[in-house]
């Protein structure tokens, strides 16, 4: 009973859906657009489990003095510090429960958390993000490393793509004369992008397109259950 | 007051900034404090962002301010609630139920979706006359656009061992396949190298003003 009126309600579910493209005509048409809306409420409510989760497991690190639980803690108080900035004073052009904070943003120039945003999430990603450029070299001397065919085909269409967007490219290659202008570092990236990478990605987007059809159909017809978990 | 904020603002930045580049010598105290950090203050705002722009319309908006019209949000409302019921084990089983309506649409849609946009779409645009280019270079080009899009779907066919003349086709897609990974990898070391520069441009000239 716990698995299979879920599995029901899948199989009824994902007809209605697919039924509506091939009857574009009321009541499909219009309980789809309203599956897609409760869609999108739901699994607004999923990422909010997902943050009770995080906060769940910190707070228990904190709680049971485990090791690193500081760290826990940090991570708490600045969870709490910007939902609370959000709720009291809103986002952006958004309202909060206290109205738009004018005295507060007057005092420091913007909502507290658009404040928190730019001087905080801003730098941090672009950092974390930033110091994959130094892990990248490694990881490049690993990818490049001349062991077979293949890997000379990666290394020197990364060499040549990373040559043709940048000055340095160009200069290169600017002495060739007109007859050979195919070979002219910017001209070769943009067909090596536009044709030999863009038949590659249509062949990984078409192959994964047919694995999606073919798992969704799985999951409809109630082959594929793993995402109701266990039998608990 | 403001541009005392405005500069505690940049410091903030610089911190995390530093912190963060820190683990170029080694995992420390500061490095995981700027992580946790960014854990939190990044779950955050995701929940914020998602009651503003999701939430408050799509649902609570329409059922405090036109409950009349909008009795039928109570299920989604519900099945939202039950979802939360994941963090009680006696009642994490009626959990499934929204994760089923959740499941069902998704699963409806990105079928569709994939089958019209990433499977049909990328379908007719390879049918194209290869002899139709304006230039050599274009018609080499669709050759390879045709061959490199069959021998690399061939690649992903996994159903049959590919021996002998039946490999030829495979190996030719793996090829295509690692050209376009270059690429993709050359992309990524440009796109990380940027956000460098642009940490480096914002500590050398926001915070120390070395540079104009």
């Amino acid at each position: 009973m716990k698995r299979t009126i879920p599995l029901l309600i899948t199989f009824i579910v994902g007809l209605i859906v697919i039924s509506s493209e091939f009857i574009p005509h009321r009541p499909f048409s219009m309980i789809n657009s309203t599956l897609e809306n409760w869609y999108l409420s739901i699994s607004g409510f999923a990422i909010v489990l997902g943050l009770l989760s995080l906060v769940q497991v910190n707070s228990s690190k904190v709680y049971h003095k485990a090791e690193n639980w500081q760290y826990s803690l940090a991570s708490l108080v600045s969870l709490v510090v910007i939902v609370i900035f959000g709720v009291l004073w809103g986002m952006e052009d958004q309202r909060g429960i206290l109205g738009n904070g004018e005295a507060i943003s007057a005092f420091i120039g913007k909502k507290p958390f658009d404040y928190l945003f730019d001087n905080g999430i801003t730098p941090l990603s672009s950092t974390m993000f930033s110091l994959l450029a130094f892990f990248i070299a490694s990881a490049a001397y690993r990818a490049f490393i001349i062991r077979s065919f293949e890997s000379n085909l990666l290394m020197i269409t990364a060499v040549i793509v990373i040559l043709g967007r940048t000055s340095f490219g160009p200069m290169l290659t600017s002495w060739l004369p007109k007859s050979l202008s195919f070979l002219h570092l910017p001209n070769l990236t943009d067909f090596i992008l536009t044709y030999p990478s863009s038949a590659a990605q249509r062949a990984i987007l078409m192959s994964a397109s047919l694995g999606i059809i073919g798992s969704s159909l799985r999951i409809i017809i109630g082959l594929e259950r793993s995402y109701l978990g266990s039998d608990e | 007051m403001v541009s005392t904020m405005s500069v505690l603002g940049t410091w903030i930045g610089v911190f995390f900034t530093l912190s963060i580049f820190s683990f170029l010598f080694k995992d420390n105290p500061f490095y995981k404090f700027a992580e946790q950090v960014f854990i939190g203050l990044s779950a955050g705002y995701g929940l914020i962002y998602l009651i503003y722009n999701v939430l408050i319309p799509n649902l609570f908006h329409k059922l405090i301010f036109d409950f009349s019209h909008n009795v039928i949000l109570l299920i989604p409302a519900t099945l939202g609630l039950m979802m939360l019921l994941r963090l009680i084990p006696s009642l994490q089983w009626l959990s499934k139920y929204p994760l089923a309506v959740v499941i069902g649409t998704a699963v409806g849609i990105s079928m569709l979706r994939y089958m019209q946009s990433d499977f049909l779409n990328q379908l007719t645009a390879t049918m194209i006359n290869p002899l139709a280019g304006a230039t050599k270079v274009e018609i080499v080009g669709n050759f390879l656009l045709i061959i490199g899009t069959i021998c690399g779907i061939y690649f992903f066919y996994f159903s049959r061992k590919k021996e002998g003349i039946y490999s030829v086709p495979s190996r030719i897609g793996i090829w295509f396949l690692m050209i376009s990974f270059g690429a993709s990898f050359g992309y990524t070391v440009m796109a990380r190298v940027s956000l460098l520069i642009g940490r480096l441009d914002f500590l050398l000239k926001d915070w120390l003003h070395i540079i104009k």
